[in-house]
């Protein structure tokens, strides 16, 4: 693609990423309902879809405020943070074959410090807020980051192992003769725990937990800041469920040899069943404790993990070697 | 290790659990367009109802007043010229007060006070949530059809003399020594 095209192609994932973020949280609400045995919103325009643009429309009008005793500068920061990161992993997600806006060498990595570096928003939104409520939102987030970053990094290794790359575009290509949700069944259980931690989506959302915190580190956000918070979360749930797509389930290729529908279509749809599994999960799994979860990352999730790389590295020498 | 199988299948379990429900229906009641059903002794608004005669029920004892636990109703008894029955002179119900619990209803002793299956009272001035006695009354008996409290009760009124009320005996002579 030529320079022009990559950039009209950037600005129309970037406006893509968002207006899917206004809209999944919507299409959240709705899928809660349904599985709640009730309807969600339902009122303003088709299936209620105008849901979304009342929403905005509350959220740009209300006041935006910085409390008198938070640290200002940092308080306006950490939104921004947030998108900006989430906003950044798209640049590696493959659309579609030639479909991407850069394709790193290293993008599995730069995936990895992209969603880590969304942590700090969280971090640092609590740190200046200067509330207890924040602080120890903030503190549950920077604990759960340090359990958690570990395995999600190490899950994601046998992929790597298997097709030989840190490519997005050379990992889904390696997946033509079989999708890597079944030789990489442990990595993919491991990541999508550890993907929904690294995302604060429930029921890992401990530094959230409206029960225990009001809503944790951002309890003093209002307004657009408050936005930029759940923006964020939403872009991160939709960027999580495109890696799981490209990782484990084939990317844009199509199933059965299907070639005649669309790479982009196979793509969209992977990561819409994704999102719907992720919705699933928070609308039936209750939150963890605290300190149930610091020992289901480091006891269980752990060890898994590192099983499944000795496994993996001995079938990839073998298979080598063979 | 089997703690840790059980409980990775419980939660499968509950998520499959959770994905049956898609084809369940929902228990929601879409409110303004499909209405709930009420009972016919639901406790919602008040209405002051009328004896079969056409003549208001209320006597203005004030124990509806007494028993109104946020204290919303507000009334003066008076006393009527022509036939001497008591009648409340104003009768004042805030229902932005009210929490429709019917003791008032249960305290009437003249089954005036009554309590129906409308809860729908909306206004855009709190003011309008203050009902007056015009607004209260209704032109019919309500859920007791024959009772009529003066035919029952002792007091005398114009046109009905002490012992002529229903099931009541003639008062006693107590200047006489006859039994």
């Amino acid at each position: 693609m030529s320079d022009f095209w990559i950039i009209v192609f950037a600005i129309s994932v970037m406006l893509g990423a968002v207006g899917g973020a206004a809209v999944t949280t919507w299409f959240e609400r709705r899928l809660l309902g349904l599985w709640q045995d009730r309807y969600g919103p339902n009122r303003l325009g088709p299936f209620g879809i105008g849901q979304v643009a009342a929403d905005m429309i509350k959220l740009l009008t209300k006041h935006d405020w910085v409390p008198p005793f938070a640290d200002k500068w940092v308080f306006i920061f950490a939104p921004t943070a947030i998108v900006v990161a989430m906003l950044l992993g798209f640049a590696v997600v493959p659309f579609g074959p030639g479909l991407q806006i850069i394709d790193l060498n290293i993008g599995l990595l730069f995936f990895l410090g992209m969603t880590s570096l969304a942590v700090y928003s969280v971090l640092l939104g609590g740190l200046a807020s200067n509330n207890k409520y924040a602080l120890l939102g903030g503190l549950r987030s920077a604990a759960q980051m340090v359990s958690y970053e570990v395995f999600m990094g190490l899950s994601l290794m046998g992929v790597v192992m298997l097709s030989g790359s840190f490519s997005m575009a050379d990992i889904v290509e390696s997946q033509r003769d079989g999708w890597y949700c079944f030789s990489q069944f442990l990595g993919l259980f491991v990541f999508v725990i550890a993907a929904i931690a690294e995302s604060h989506r429930l029921p890992f959302d401990l530094p959230e937990a409206e029960h225990e915190l009001t809503a944790g580190f951002h309890t003093e956000y209002s307004g657009m800041k408050f936005a930029m918070f759940m923006l964020g979360e939403y872009l991160g749930l939709i960027l999580i469920s495109c890696m799981i797509t490209t990782l484990f389930f084939g990317g844009w290729l199509a199933p059965f040899s299907l070639t005649f529908i669309p790479a982009i279509i196979w793509f969209s749809l992977k990561t819409f069943l994704v999102i719907c599994f992720f919705i699933l999960l928070r609308c039936a799994i209750p939150r963890p404790r605290y300190d149930q979860l610091m020992s289901l990352g480091w006891k269980i999730m752990l060890p898994i993990t590192l099983i499944n790389l000795v496994i993996t590295g001995a079938v990839a020498l073998w298979i080598a070697g063979a | 290790m089997r703690d840790l199988v059980e409980s990775l299948v419980s939660q499968l379990r509950t998520i499959w659990t959770i994905l049956l429900h898609s084809f369940t229906k929902a228990e929601t009641v879409q409110y303004p367009e499909e209405k709930p059903y009420l009972a016919p002794r639901y406790r919602g608004r008040i209405v002051l109802t009328q004896d079969p005669d056409g003549d208001e029920r209320c006597v203005a004892c004030n124990l509806c007043a007494a028993a109104c636990p946020p204290d919303c109703i507000s009334l003066q008894q008076g006393t009527r010229e022509e036939d001497g029955r008591w009648y409340p002179e104003f009768f004042r119900i805030n229902f932005s007060r009210c929490i429709m619990c019917g003791l008032c209803e249960e305290a009437c002793p003249t089954n005036a006070f009554q309590l129906i299956p409308d809860f729908e009272m909306c206004e855009y001035e709190r003011e309008n949530m203050i009902y007056e006695k015009e607004h209260l009354m209704i032109d019919g008996p309500g859920k007791y059809h024959d009772y009529n409290f003066y035919r029952v009760a002792g007091m005398e009124i114009e046109g009905k003399k002490k012992g002529q009320a229903e099931n009541e005996a003639e008062p006693i002579d107590i200047r006489s020594l006859l039994p």
